[in-house]
């Protein structure tokens, strides 16, 4: 890695806690070079190409990641139902064939609040934990959490109502997130309760599939409606703690979005549809500090922005596999 | 955007001032940013509910460590929920006091008869909030303990008779002894709890593995002694004769140490409302 990326690599650890993104200091002569060519007229060859490139949207990678979601928690809801015991238990923690599955930040907060770790909450943390790192951290929530399928749905609403001026996107301080982490675990630490479980929307919209509907579902819906009415996927952008633990699990992950300078058009397309627009900063014009530039540990690899990109700028990638191909 | 850059300049010594409507957009920003501090925080704060609620007592699975220690313990994954034979275990809700997503046993309804013989649910517990091997530094409250390992009637006649539990889930008790049949000299007979009751119990003449509706199981008992009939557990309770107060003598059911608190007694109870209840997270007194 060159010394412009492993300081973007470190710049980008620093939003992921909610600092803001900022104009790079450093460019390599080869992005240069591209910055500068893109800053003449644009190649009319160029442009009907794009032309074409936008007459078909797709969908791929979405209806992938919404198909995995589904499965991943019908999977729990059918295991119990119909008692074929593939994996027991709720997402907080389960039974995968047998083999313990437990989520890093449920685990976190039982083990500061208990102060006791037995052997399978050991276990089911540390195969969650490598998961994770092999399949991209924030990987969770764009592909496994059931809030955020169904906060995407609110999302729309959300836009809907945007587009006909009825509601305005009220931004947050980012920086909350991690407030909320910090204090979540100083308040398990300090009063032997794990007090996220109790209003995790995770927690509770999973149990709700799998054991039946109940009241706790009225805190979700609280959630879903300042959404649609005020803010933005606020849960996912500046709360959830289970969305910061595996965005630092993402950290070290192979899994990731990759962001090539060469073809883009800098419209800007990608960030509109994203969650987390700060970590596509690389894409604003002039901002990419090098020629393919991976995209930070706060992306949740949704796919949104590969699905838009209609001149293919952002892709999958997994580290260390594209240069044995 | 791409202009300005060529002609990036050092920036200033001092801050540029804030035009008002930037420094109203950030105000409002901070009150957003209180606005969702406030709400989140005040909704963790219902999560305190159960430590104030503590008290009120409800029947936890078997195997499961002091209230504090096993609010703090359950990851509220409900696995304890999806290995019970007989459905006896549920998860709180939001208004039930005892921590959303915790599991506890209605024993009127559904109580835990052991037909697992191992204790699945303990098994199943993967942060050890139900456990066989309470960790060293976790006090034992005193009377919660067993004089002994508790044999399970099911599997008396088996090399391993007993249940692998230490410490009593609650105790059972006479709470309504003037309602009590076998008091009253009184026989039973066709279903306990009535037609429609959803309980199930497994009845070891009928079938050793397949718990089945205790609705489907009548009796016909010519003196009440359905707790003692159907307790798991041996020596945990039997039809005594006592003096009643005015001197005369009678036929009384009697809970004695073995008594884990399983709450089948409660279940099986024929009248309403029930005459045995169990009293849960209570000690056994001498």
């Amino acid at each position: 890695m060159s010394d412009v990326l492993k300081r973007r690599f470190v710049d980008q650890i620093k939003v992921l806690f909610g600092n803001e993104p900022s104009k790079p200091t450093e460019i390599t002569p080869a992005a240069q070079k591209i910055h500068f060519y893109k800053k003449g007229n644009r190649d009319l060859i160029a442009e009907n190409l794009h032309a074409r490139a936008h007459a078909v949207h797709s969908n791929k990678w979405r209806n992938r990641r919404w198909a995995t979601l589904i499965f991943a928690n019908l999977l729990f809801t059918l295991s119990f139902a119909l008692d074929i015991q593939i994996l027991e238990g709720a997402l907080t923690a389960s039974r995968f064939v047998g083999f313990h599955l437990i989520d890093v930040n449920s685990a976190l907060q039982v083990m500061l609040a208990h102060k006791h770790i037995i052997t399978n909450l050991l276990i089911g943390t540390g195969t969650v934990l490598v998961l994770w790192v092999l399949l991209g951290g924030r990987t969770f929530c764009s592909w496994v959490c059931p809030y955020h399928l169904v906060a995407e749905w609110a999302e729309k609403i959300h836009l809907y109502l945007a587009k006909k001026k009825l509601v305005t996107d009220q931004t947050i301080d980012r920086r909350l997130r991690t407030v909320f982490w910090i204090v979540f675990a100083l308040l398990a630490f300090a009063t032997g309760y794990t007090v996220y479980e109790a209003i995790s929307p995770t927690g509770i919209l999973s149990r709700a599939l799998i054991y039946g509907p109940g009241l706790a579902l009225l805190w979700v819906l609280a959630l879903l409606v300042f959404e649609v009415f005020f803010s933005r996927r606020a849960w996912c952008r500046y709360a959830c703690p289970i969305g910061l633990t595996y965005g630092v699990v993402g950290i070290i992950s192979p899994v990731r979005i990759k962001y090539t300078l060469d073809g883009c058009f800098h419209e800007g397309d990608c960030r509109k549809v994203c969650l987390v627009p700060h970590v596509l900063d690389t894409v604003i014009k002039g901002r990419a500090v090098d020629t393919e530039v991976p995209i930070g540990p706060d992306c949740t690899r949704c796919g949104l922005c590969v699905d838009t990109c209609p001149t293919g700028s952002l892709s999958f990638e997994v580290k260390g596999l594209s240069k044995l191909a | 955007m791409s202009d300005q850059d060529s002609e990036r300049k050092p920036p200033p010594a001092k801050a540029p001032p804030v035009s008002i409507s930037k420094r109203q957009t950030n105000r409002r920003r901070v009150l957003r940013t209180l606005l969702l501090t406030g709400g989140v925080l005040g909704a963790g704060l219902s999560g305190f509910l159960p430590l104030i609620y503590s008290q009120k007592k409800r029947l936890r699975p078997p195997g499961a460590l002091d209230e504090r220690d096993f609010l703090a313990s359950c990851i509220k994954c409900g696995q304890c929920v999806q290995v019970c034979p007989v459905s006896a275990i549920k998860l709180a809700d939001l208004i039930d006091g005892v921590g959303v997503g915790t599991p506890y046993i209605d024993a009127r309804a559904q109580a835990c008869d052991f037909s697992c013989d191992a204790v699945q649910c303990v098994l199943a517990c993967p942060t050890g909030s139900l456990t066989y091997h309470k960790p060293p530094f976790l006090p034992v409250r005193q009377g919660t303990a067993l004089a002994a390992k508790p044999i399970l009637l099911a599997k008396e006649k088996d090399a391993e008779p007993t249940l692998n539990l230490n410490e009593r889930m609650g105790v059972a008790r006479l709470t309504r002894p003037e309602a009590c049949l076998a008091i009253q000299g009184k026989g039973f007979k066709g279903q306990t709890r009535g037609p429609d009751f959803k309980g199930h119990m497994r009845y070891m003449d009928v079938d050793r593995w397949k718990p089945i509706k205790i609705a489907d199981h009548p009796y016909d008992v010519p003196e009440c002694d359905l707790c003692v009939r159907e307790c798991p557990i041996k020596g945990a309770i039997s039809i005594e004769t006592v003096f009643a107060p005015n001197g005369s003598k009678r036929k009384s059911p009697v809970v004695h140490e073995p008594c884990v608190g399983c709450g089948v007694c409660e279940m099986v109870c024929p009248v309403e409302p029930t005459a045995i209840t169990i009293e849960a997270r209570e000690v056994w007194k001498t």
